[in-house]
């Protein structure tokens, strides 16, 4: 008990962007839910998931680990302590086809360079593919991942480089070109469901599909997030307010990062 | 061009245990197209270094993640082109040699043919099956297809569900890492599992470097692929740093984060590939000028 009280005492409830994403993130999943996840925050927000409010979430990597379970967020999908401590370990092609396209993944977690009003990502390309500006690492299992996860979450800081208007490069779709536009293009799962970012919370608006912001992290301003997206962003009616990070939260997540 | 067949048992009835150096000779030629594969785990690094030492040109790289083996073999100027999924450096950012090719054609231009995951995966596994496609769900709503001309749709004459398809990888060449071969010249590996299996056995000639040869496989052994599927066998400890092999020695991270360093300045690149490349016999005597490696 005491422990528990220090911990508490001693816990810096000052937090960083990184910190803010990655606990919302992680509230976000439910005990039991089967998250297909990647390197960086995804992975560190399941793992933080697992080892607080949901300890039978089932993490699954593109590297073929089904239901790891590793002590440190991992520096590449394919680190040895992922394929020791899963369930199974599989091969890349039955990853990819028994596991996430026959829809055995609950939610997809996803980063990007770029993203758009309706949620659809750019890993691929800045400027004309054949000229690139900048070329960028390029798809990875994310197009697979966005088109047949039942839902999927995207964490990304929101500056105007980000949260731009038009993407050159459509490597994974959301929500298509918005309203019913992604069930007809024949998308088995259903999409993003929210977007997770260092000022706030954004989520798809019933029948348009249309991100909006429907929650702002403590201490955040409307003008912050509205002057970080590169489209005319619009306020939910209702919005909220993000809860803080707890004690604990912040602590099981410290511990995990290690630092 | 002839339709793929596999090797059969008659080709390879014992695979030659040789020097790295002698199957790279053999086996890949200028302007062959060669796989090396190996998810994060088992990457045949040494193998990549052979290729570039031997200064092989004109090469149609295949790779779902190219990522800093790639990148040494596109910044010396080994391929024209290449077949991937995603090229990065895992966990640290951009591949700056790839990127240099890519964006500014340097050291020459480097054409590209742009899959994900999912479709690189289909196309091993239907090379491998000697089946001209494969099919998957994915790929549309996104601009792939309007950049890559092996993705195609195809409607299924059952349900008339709209597919992607896309086309059959079959390489000259597969080269792969594996823990172990056994006396027989069969290979055994366990861990993260890859599509290393595919990459071999989609390929008319493949080149497997080992840990080491050993009576009697360990019994966390996974895969076996059988000798008369595998061309030639090196031995090469250690050769898949910095990637890692289970059960021998770890990832070793701090390589992935200096190589940043290394790869972002062309001359010290083209520094380091003198030194560490041109400048040696074999990778053995690279990896004695890398400080520090991690063990298990």
């Amino acid at each position: 008990m005491t422990m528990v009280t220090q911990l508490d005492i001693e816990t810096d409830l000052t937090f960083t962007a990184d910190e803010i994403m990655t606990i919302v993130a992680s509230r976000e999943l439910s005990d039991g839910d089967v998250v297909f996840v990647g390197i960086g925050i995804p992975s560190t927000a399941a793992n933080l998931a697992r080892l607080t409010h949901a300890p039978k979430v089932v993490l699954v990597y593109e590297s073929g680990t089904i239901g790891t379970k590793p002590t440190r967020p991992p520096l590449s999908i394919g680190d040895g302590e992922l394929a020791e401590t899963a369930d199974a370990v599989v091969s890349v092609p039955e990853i990819f086809a028994y596991w996430l396209q026959a829809g055995r993944i609950d939610i997809g977690f996803l980063g990007a360079a770029q993203l758009d009003r309706w949620g659809n990502l750019n890993t691929t390309v800045v400027g004309d593919y054949d000229n690139p500006t900048v070329r960028l690492p390029g798809a990875g299992g994310a197009p697979e991942i966005a088109f047949n996860a039942r839902k999927t979450m995207v964490v990304l800081r929101q500056n105007p480089r980000a949260f731009v208007d038009h993407l050159d490069f459509i490597t994974s779709v959301g929500h298509y070109e918005g309203h019913d536009s992604r069930s007809a293009l024949g998308a088995a799962g259903g999409g993003p469901s929210i977007v997770i970012t260092d000022i706030g919370v954004l989520r798809p608006e019933a029948l348009t599909n249309e991100l909006v912001l429907v929650s702002l992290h403590p201490g955040r301003t409307i003008d912050e997030a509205v002057s970080g997206t590169g489209w005319e962003l619009r306020i939910a009616d209702d919005l909220a307010t993000t809860a803080p990070p707890t004690a604990a939260e912040l602590a099981t997540l410290r511990e995990l990062s290690g630092s | 061009m002839r339709i793929f067949r596999p090797s059969t048992r008659g080709d390879y009835l014992m695979p030659t245990i040789t020097t790295l150096r002698d199957a790279v000779a053999e086996h890949v030629h200028d302007g062959d197209t060669v796989a090396l594969e190996g998810f994060t785990h088992l990457i045949p690094v040494a193998a990549g270094h052979e290729i570039i030492r031997q200064r092989r040109r004109d090469l149609r790289l295949v790779r779902m993640t190219p990522d800093i083996v790639y990148d040494q073999m596109i910044g010396a100027g080994t391929a024209s082109s290449l077949v991937f999924s995603w090229g990065g450096n895992p966990g640290v950012g951009s591949l700056h040699r790839f990127r240099d090719a890519i964006e500014k054609g340097y050291p020459h231009p480097l054409a590209i043919e742009e899959h994900s995951h999912g479709g690189m995966s289909v196309r091993y596994s239907a090379g491998a099956s000697g089946l001209p496609f494969g099919v998957l769900r994915g790929y549309t709503g996104t601009y792939l297809p309007q950049h890559t001309n092996s993705i195609s749709t195809i409607q299924c004459p059952f349900t008339g569900e709209s597919l992607a398809a896309v086309s059959a990888l079959n390489p000259d060449v597969g080269i792969i890492h594996a823990q172990q071969a056994d006396r027989d010249g069969n290979i055994g590996f366990w861990g993260i599992l890859g599509v290393q299996k595919e990459a071999v056995l989609a390929s008319r000639r493949s080149i497997v470097t080992v840990e080491e040869v050993v009576d009697t496989f360990d019994s966390r052994v996974r895969v076996v692929l059988p000798s008369w599927v595998v061309s030639a066998i090196a031995v090469v400890p250690r050769g898949a740093h910095p990637s890692y092999a289970h059960g021998y020695y770890e990832r070793d991270n701090s390589y992935y984060r200096e190589w940043d360093e290394i790869s972002r300045d062309r001359n010290s690149f083209d520094e380091w590939l003198q030194h560490h490349v041109y400048d040696t016999e074999d990778f053995a005597q690279h990896l004695a000028m890398t400080p520090d490696l991690a063990g298990v």
